[in-house]
């Protein structure tokens, strides 16, 4: 009674400190601007399916596309172990879901295959990022706590896993001395090969069959609970991010219809300005990007994929379209603290732009988009990018020279160079 | 020019309207490796007798490099003063020599009272080839060189093109070679976003000389090209590498152009 009673407190604490770290998480994404991603709701219920649940973009890269199916599979598919351990913990039952008979003994085998999988998947990812050091899991922004988030997460599941099974060989060994409570329910193709290794008091194997029981269940609220501090938020995440994705062509920018407010009353004084909110041109600081972009970064694992692809980057540029990610979480994590401690309208004289973003970086970018092409969740950094260029040219007119004359040029010549008007047809002439 | 170049205003003015309107851009309008392009995108439409017109002198930037600069104000100005030139013509349909053009008037300026179905000249192409009305006879034969095409970013990632310019690579009966970096995961040429007027930032290559030596690895005879900006980059870095007797590069249109003994 008394495990039935820490087990149901344990729980009720993991999940509302949950609840709380992710209001105020979704607080933080509500700091943005608004963006309206309401419409077409079959297409983007069909790219949520298709990108998030069907994982189709990460097939561009075989190796890691398999080993990240087998943790995603195991970890989706194992849930309903967590649920059996759930019920058993709060009612004080033990296998409640025995009853389902051969069922239960194929679901319990393949829960075992599948922890199997992510164990094995994330002891080859460990080795991917640990020893053979692979370039896309390095970078300035990849050092400190990054580098460990990752390390962390494979670790934590390595170890759930290994519970898990632990749990199971124990389990079957006291089923087979026929002990207490321990019915004959399950089958153990993979925890069967650890029995050799367990002791054969039953004391020592309740004593360890309970441990890896608790380790496992406290092991999952505990991960819940870090999942707002670490990259590994994406297991959440990615399925609004795709669903909020951007359906228009990926070359179509916005036009700011502050902008064509302005516009229209320059051409036309008789224009009456539709409602726009005023505001600030481009992005300074989070708070100036709008949710999507801000529920971008919380989405992001750090994968790497838009940075291997960036061309800005690949020639050693200091631009990464994932440090743009992590700088812009960085950032509203920083903001959403001082509103916690200072109040709303706190001002702690820092920006994106500059303090975590510089110029150099986002005057590299070519626009070209292969970051977000190579995103497995539809992230685009480049929408982030040309904010923070709005903000630079818009309301500092800060740009590069060469940048600046083409706007000259642009502006009076009707032409990014410096040709005449009047000579742009000559081409029809010449030959 | 063998013949004229027919213009909007003269077709206002005869009380004609074309069928299609050639936005030729500023690239091709000003920048001599291009205006060779524009030329040949306008042999192919006089050769298959489709009723077309430029804007000549009324043409103006679209606004492209301002926008993705981040000038948005520089970009709405120019966009629905071309809007306003374009719905004064009652033009519907357009096809732009450039894919920055391509995109800017196809997906920004609908937004901004500018609807036309706009198409790429690799798309005309295509759809040339595919009513039979273009093919590739009567010129410079291609048949069996080695041909690489390298995507631009604001026609294939950006839009979604990808086969139109291949379309009419097949009819060469060349060999075709593709680059690892091809079609959707295709690596810029270093031009787009307004790179093409500045200097690049501190590295250690130029996103160009990158490009090029993955298209020269395929040891091709001609790197075909469908931008201006990528043709410019693509040539200063065949240039660089010193294959210029070697390696050509020549846009879709100029090779479509050649085939024909246009």
């Amino acid at each position: 009674m008394a495990a039935q009673i820490i087990f149901t407190l344990i729980a009720i604490a993991g999940i509302i400190l949950f609840g709380l770290n992710a209001k105020k998480v979704i607080r933080n994404i509500k700091l943005g601007k608004p963006a309206n991603r309401s419409d077409q709701p079959q297409k983007r219920l069909a790219t949520m399916l298709k990108v998030a649940f069907g994982q189709t973009k990460m097939a561009a890269r075989p190796v890691p596309f398999v080993l990240h199916l087998l943790v995603y599979v195991g970890f989706v598919i194992i849930n309903i172990e967590v649920l059996e351990i759930f019920i058993d913990g709060i009612f004080g039952t033990h296998r409640v879901f025995a009853g389902l008979g051969g069922f239960y003994n194929f679901l319990i085998a393949a829960f075992e295959l599948l922890a199997l999988g992510v164990w094995l998947a994330c002891a080859i990812f460990l080795i991917r990022r640990n020893i053979l050091k692979l370039k896309r899991f390095s970078g300035v922004e990849m050092k400190t706590w990054p580098k460990s988030d990752a390390n962390y997460i494979l670790i934590t599941e390595i170890l759930l896993m290994t519970a898990f099974l632990t749990m199971n060989a124990a389990d079957a060994k006291l089923q087979s001395l026929q002990v207490g409570h321990y019915i004959q329910a399950g089958a153990f193709p993979v925890s069967v090969h650890l029995q050799n290794l367990l002791p054969d008091n039953t004391s020592t194997l309740i004593a360890i069959e309970r441990f890896c029981w608790w380790f496992h269940i406290v092991g999952i609220f505990a991960f819940l609970n870090y999942l707002p501090y670490s990259k590994h938020f994406h297991i959440i995440f990615a399925f609004p991010n795709t669903y909020f994705s951007n359906l228009e062509p990926k070359g179509e920018f916005t036009n700011m219809a502050s902008v064509t407010n302005e516009v229209k009353t320059m051409l036309d004084p008789s224009y009456t300005p539709t409602d726009v909110a005023p505001g600030k041109f481009g992005a300074k600081d989070v708070q100036d990007l709008n949710w999507v972009n801000l529920m971008n970064a919380y989405t992001c694992t750090e994968c790497g994929r838009c940075t291997a692809s960036c061309p800005a980057n690949i020639t050693g540029k200091l631009l990464s379209p994932r440090k743009i990610m992590m700088d812009t979480r960085d950032r509203l994590e920083e903001v959403g603290k001082n509103i916690d401690k200072h109040g709303k309208d706190y001002d702690d004289g820092k920006s994106l732009l500059d303090n975590y973003i510089t110029r150099e970086e986002i005057w590299a970018c070519t626009s070209c988009n292969a970051c977000t092409e190579a995103c497995p969740v539809n992230i685009d950094p480049l929408a982030i990018i040309v904010e923070l260029r709005r903000y630079a040219v818009m309301e500092e007119s800060v740009a590069p020279a060469s940048i600046n004359a083409m706007f000259g040029n642009v502006e009076n010549n009707g032409a990014p160079w410096k040709y005449s008007p009047a000579d742009r047809f000559n081409w029809a002439e010449n030959n | 020019m063998e013949f004229k170049v027919p213009t909007m205003a003269e077709m206002m003015a005869n009380g004609e309207e074309p069928e299609i309107l050639f936005w030729v851009g500023c690239a091709g309008s000003y920048d001599e490796r291009a205006q060779r392009i524009t030329r040949d995108i306008c042999k192919i439409l006089h050769h298959v007798g489709i009723k077309y017109a430029v804007l000549g002198t009324e043409e103006s930037c679209t606004g492209d490099p301002a926008k993705r600069a981040g000038n948005e104000f520089l970009f709405q100005m120019q966009a629905m003063t071309n809007i306003e030139v374009l719905n004064g013509y009652n033009i519907k349909k357009i096809v732009t020599g450039c894919p920055h053009c391509f995109n800017t008037i196809k997906n920004e300026y609908p937004g901004l009272g500018g609807n036309y179905e706009v198409i790429h000249h690799s798309q005309l192409i295509q759809e040339l080839i595919n009513q039979g009305k273009l093919r590739a006879e009567g010129g410079e034969s291609f048949k069996g060189k080695k041909i690489t095409f390298h995507d631009p970013c604001y026609l294939g990632r950006a839009n979604e093109v990808y086969e139109a310019p291949r379309k009419a690579l097949e009819v060469l009966d060349a060999q075709l070679v593709e680059m690892k970096r091809c079609k959707a995961n295709g690596l810029c040429c270093g031009a787009g976003g307004a790179q093409m007027f500045k200097e690049p930032e501190k590295g250690n290559k130029d996103v160009n000389i990158e490009r090029i030596e993955e298209a020269l690895a395929m040891e091709p005879q001609v790197i075909a090209a469908g931008c201006p900006f990528c043709m410019t980059m693509l040539s200063d870095g065949v240039k660089l590498k010193e294959k210029e007797q070697e390696v050509k590069v020549l846009d879709i249109a100029e090779i479509t152009a050649r085939a024909n003994g246009l």
